[in-house]
């Protein structure tokens, strides 16, 4: 990585599993800047730069998406497809993080070519961890196809 | 006693480089098998059973594929647009591990649907971090539909060293 900060998009409506995963982020050692958002279709706004996000500087395009699958308004599986059929966004890494384990929804998901898939843990130690490691990975070791921005 | 295990491809023609991500991985608590080949023609007939997808058999399946851009014979990102052709194998993690750090290769690979792009550190201590950092990820944490029929029982998911150190990128960033 070339310094600087990396953005994560981070799509999810359950406000605990939220609150969870923003704080395990804003604790890491790696400079992020994490874009919250509680629905599919905000998510597919941010990423398509749309309504309330034409303005390119209120978004600014992520290097990894962490994407729930239920989501109000539009399926995390239709944000995933649309990101690999836009020539600007297929690039970027697609973690699922969810509670599902429905075979489905795993194969559906591989098939739009997300990078992991993740099922959320419900004990709370296990959350964590799961973060920590997350983190780590994605933000500490994986290399990305532009650099950061300035922070 | 059958305890299930990883079966990893390790695709580096390197073999310093092979045989450091062989003993880093060797210690991990899921258990796994390393099948390493060091050119990309054998990766492919390894993976389609040879005799380029003329076979009717379902191609081998490794939970995780290791693979290096600069191969001999048939290049890292071929091999990986051949696996990510197939259906069957969408689910495969296929993570680059390289030298390289070339926007290029980085961009062809996202591209071509790769998990995960590493760059291979210089240093030793990092690079076996790197090894087991990946590890813990692919196979502890990342879920695939055959987990529960291949993997070892879901309840070790997320078991990692405990003595890892943050990686180098952490201080780079500042």
């Amino acid at each position: 990585m070339n310094g600087n900060a990396l953005n994560i998009l981070f799509v999810e409506d359950n406000p605990d599993h939220a609150e969870l995963v923003m704080r395990s982020f804003q604790d890491h050692r790696v400079a992020n800047t994490i874009h919250h958002l509680t629905d599919g279709e905000a998510a597919l706004d941010y990423l398509l730069r749309r309504n309330a996000y034409r303005n390119p500087e209120k978004s600014p395009r992520p290097h990894v998406v962490l994407l729930d699958l239920r989501l109000p308004k539009v399926d995390g599986l239709e944000v995933l497809k649309a990101i690999r059929s836009s020539e600007s966004l297929e690039k970027i890494p697609v973690v699922v993080l969810t509670t599902s384990h429905a075979e489905l929804d795993v194969g559906k998901a591989y098939e739009y070519h997300a990078n992991s898939y993740l099922v959320k843990p419900l004990d709370f130690e296990k959350f964590t961890k799961l973060m920590d490691d997350l983190g780590f990975y994605w933000l500490g070791w994986n290399h990305y196809p532009w650099p950061g921005t300035d922070s | 006693m059958s305890v299930p295990l990883f079966e990893i491809l390790l695709v580096e023609d390197n073999p310093d480089h092979a045989e450091l991500v062989k003993r880093s991985l060797e210690d991990h608590p899921l258990g796994n098998r390393i099948h390493h080949l060091s050119d990309g023609e054998a990766a492919l007939d390894y993976l389609f059973h040879s005799v380029k997808g003329s076979d009717s058999r379902a191609p081998v399946k490794p939970h995780m594929v290791l693979l290096d851009l600069r191969l001999p014979k048939v290049d890292g990102l071929d091999v990986l647009r051949e696996i990510r052709g197939k259906r069957e194998l969408d689910e495969v993690p296929v993570i680059i591990l390289t030298t390289s750090s070339a926007e290029m290769d980085v961009k062809k690979a996202y591209q071509s649907h790769a998990n995960s792009y590493l760059v291979k550190p210089n240093d030793f201590q990092r690079f076996d971090e790197l090894i087991k950092a990946l590890g813990s990820y692919w196979l502890g944490w990342n879920h695939d539909q055959g987990k529960a029929l291949s993997k070892p029982s879901a309840a070790t998911a997320g078991q990692t060293w405990k003595h890892l150190t943050p990686p180098q990128a952490y201080g780079e960033s500042s």
